[in-house]
């Protein structure tokens, strides 16, 4: 097999591997959505400040700390301590937690039955206040997140796979990083699918994505049920704070990774869950192919941001509710 | 007691037909009218037109623009900045290129141009709607500012990427380039903003503008009494993007003079729009107004307060001005979705009542 082939089979599998980070932060938006119709723009955001509440968390950071000194004239920085991995990511979901019952009770409660737009803008806001709050707290200095996760190519792929070429074929270069996230995102993504079939929560979650007032009627409590959304977003918002963070840094560029998933959504349809991830995959296919074949030699490169955008459009034209999204029904 | 319609009779249609019925609104607007043309240019300095006024009147025309689009038409549009941007370059390319015609011109000619690219992305709203045309206009968000960064011949094949307003004069004085002065510029996007405000007041209260309320309100009826939804969807993207180009190439040209195009008209600019018309009011030319002047003064004021009075370090008080615009964006929209807009209507009603309500 020539280099070019297998080298073009390499974008591929890198691609399927960003694809299943785009679709973590996707299966966040999905998850809010159907449960509350709520078209959570924050969810970027609320990687970053997960990622940024860990690593303050891990080392032991005083919270507000910068504002403390500045009002009060102090110079307050760390508590002294380090507090283990394991440890600071459950203290981060209580975080979480406490945010989704703080954002349920003081923003989303009061807008109930409003138009879908408004309910947009409001998560619009909720980024920008979250994102100022995150960096209020810990501070916007860019962060590495230490959670010992391995890093770099992988030799053992790369060794593996180097007879297929000829000599100029050097193996398949597969980050580390990216197999680990491939491999904790099918186990969220299992964790989540058991959890929605087979918990009470769990399918009282499902009944109230199905229909809020048949929910209610059977004595659902649809308060509850999105505080709990709320926190499943926030816990998908770690994982994928902790997986983006560990491969770039802690830092403001992580909130944009929801503009990356914005087309995978699209794609996917809104409502889907496997429409999540199969639309992460192909957007994450598409685009490094595109890249690797027409973008950098003709186009000059850094098409990345715009082709997902266009591939969404594409399949749009054709598929108005995405690939897997609730047929949209008008009726007058 | 000054605000009412009684006594205020309507003899012809012309009279009854007027954009101001009440009296007392006619005086109001002459009297902010008179005032913009005739004091502020002579006590403008340097530091109000660029902190404030000229910002708050090109966003004004901008969101008039994403108004007529978001809140006549009711197609949520993420790609305002690269609409801007387009603006902006086209009006750069223009300048460069006719060096002799005037940069009134350009700008309008700037506006068109933006018109045509913004029917192009809106073709898709034919067939998406909702969220998924929201995220689809974020394509011709990026897709736009990629393509102003990477094709050198939109900045005339500059080192820095960077385009620079050339000196340019309307009537024998400066407007644009290091030598304009602050109440040329002014008064350059004041007769700006008048001239679009009229426009789309007009365009909104006729025949256009009510087949745009009808796509909004519902558009398989308005499909059913007769709304072409072809001309409707595509006029308003044309109509709102005219609008956003004029206010990009103002903004480039008058206000910036020297712009990198994924800094000035990123993503945050499109979000800043939105929030613009959101704030002040959807499907309200005054709230595009309000909403533009809100969030203009509001980083001013935050940093005025926070650096010089309070001492604060620059980034912290950057951090709460998020914090503060995040906060007062969920606040309106729970305690008043109609926004700004809302709240003049009702104090209007009060008014009219006053002194005595029963």
């Amino acid at each position: 097999m020539s280099a070019d082939f297998l080298y073009g089979i390499e974008v591929i599998i890198n691609g399927l591997m960003a694809g299943v980070l785009y679709a973590l932060v996707a299966l966040g938006f999905v998850l809010i959505y159907k449960a509350s119709g709520i078209f959570n723009y924050a969810q970027g955001v609320m990687a970053l400040f997960a990622a940024l509440t860990l690593v303050g968390i891990m080392e032991g950071q005083v919270p507000f700390s910068h504002l403390i000194n500045a009002i009060f004239g102090t110079d307050l920085h760390h508590f002294g301590w380090e507090v283990p991995a394991l440890l600071a990511i459950f203290f981060t979901v209580l975080v979480m937690g406490l945010f989704a019952w703080l954002v349920q009770k003081f923003v989303f409660r009061h807008l109930v039955g409003q138009e879908p737009i408004i309910l947009f803008m409001a998560t619009i806001g909720l980024a920008y206040f979250l994102e100022g709050v995150g960096d209020l707290m810990w501070g916007s200095e860019i962060k590495t997140l230490a959670l010992g996760l391995p890093q770099g190519g992988s030799r053992w792929v790369e060794d593996l796979t180097s007879p297929l070429g000829g000599d100029d074929f050097y193996g398949f270069f597969i980050d580390k990083l990216d197999m680990v996230a491939a491999v904790v995102a099918m186990i969220l993504v299992t964790g989540l699918i058991l959890f929605a079939q087979y918990t009470k929560q769990g399918r009282a979650m499902r009944a109230v994505a199905d229909d809020h007032q048949a929910a209610l009627s059977v004595g659902i409590s649809l308060n509850f049920i999105w505080i709990l959304v709320w926190s499943l977003a926030g816990l998908v918002a770690l994982v994928a704070g902790i997986m983006w963070g560990a491969k770039s840094g802690v830092q403001f560029s992580l909130s944009l990774i929801a503009l990356k998933a914005l087309p995978v959504l699209m794609l996917g349809g809104f409502t889907s869950i496997p429409g999540a991830i199969i639309g992460g995959l192909i957007i994450g296919v598409g685009e490094k192919l595109f890249e690797y074949t027409i973008g950098a030699p003709f186009l000059g490169g850094a098409t990345e941001n715009w082709f997902a955008y266009m591939l969404a459009l594409l399949f749009l034209v054709f598929r108005p509710q995405g690939l897997f999204g609730e047929k949209i029904i008008e009726r007058v | 007691m000054f605000y009412r319609e009684a006594g205020d009779f309507k003899t012809s249609y012309k009279s009854d037909s007027q954009t101001f019925p009440i009296a007392f609104d006619r005086y109001r607007y002459s009297a902010v009218m008179a005032f913009a043309y005739c004091v502020i240019p002579f006590i403008i300095n340097d530091y109000w037109a660029s902190a404030i006024l000229l910002p708050f009147l090109i966003y004004s025309i901008a969101a008039i623009g994403l108004n007529i689009l978001v809140g006549y038409c009711g197609q949520v549009s993420l790609g305002s900045g690269g609409f801007m941007a387009v603006g902006a370059f086209a009006c750069y390319k223009l300048m460069t290129a006719f060096p002799d015609v005037s940069i009134i011109i350009h700008v309008i000619l700037a506006g068109g141009i933006t018109a045509v690219v913004g029917a192009a992305f809106g073709l898709p709203s034919l067939r998406i709607k909702g969220f998924y045309l929201a995220v689809a206009t974020l394509a011709a968000q990026f897709f736009l500012v990629w393509l102003f960064n990477k094709v050198s011949w939109f900045y005339n094949y500059s080192a820095s990427g960077q385009i620079n307003a050339p000196e340019r004069f309307v009537g024998g004085y400066a407007v644009t380039g290091p030598n304009a002065d602050a109440w040329a510029k002014y008064l350059v996007c004041l007769v700006f903003v008048t001239v679009c405000a009229l426009i789309s007041r007009n365009l909104t209260r006729g025949t256009i503008g009510r087949s745009w309320m009808a796509i909004r309100d519902m558009d398989i009826a308005a499909e059913i009494i007769g709304v072409n939804p072809l001309k409707a969807k595509l006029t308003a993207f044309a109509v709102s993007s005219f609008f956003i180009g004029i206010s990009g190439a103002l903004f480039f040209a008058v206000y910036l003079g020297a712009v990198e195009v994924g800094e000035a008209f990123g993503i945050q600019k499109s979000f800043l729009l939105l929030f613009m018309i959101i704030i002040g009011g959807l499907g309200s030319i005054f709230g595009s107004f309000a909403g533009a002047g809100l969030l203009v003064v509001l980083p001013v004021a935050l940093k005025v307060v926070g650096v010089d009075f309070l001492g604060w370090p620059t980034d912290l008080v950057a951090h709460l001005q998020l914090v503060v615009v995040g906060a007062l964006i969920m606040f309106f929209l729970v305690k008043e979705p109609h926004g700004l807009a809302q709240y003049w209507r009702l104090a209007k009603e009060k008014l009219r009542l006053w002194p005595f309500p029963h």
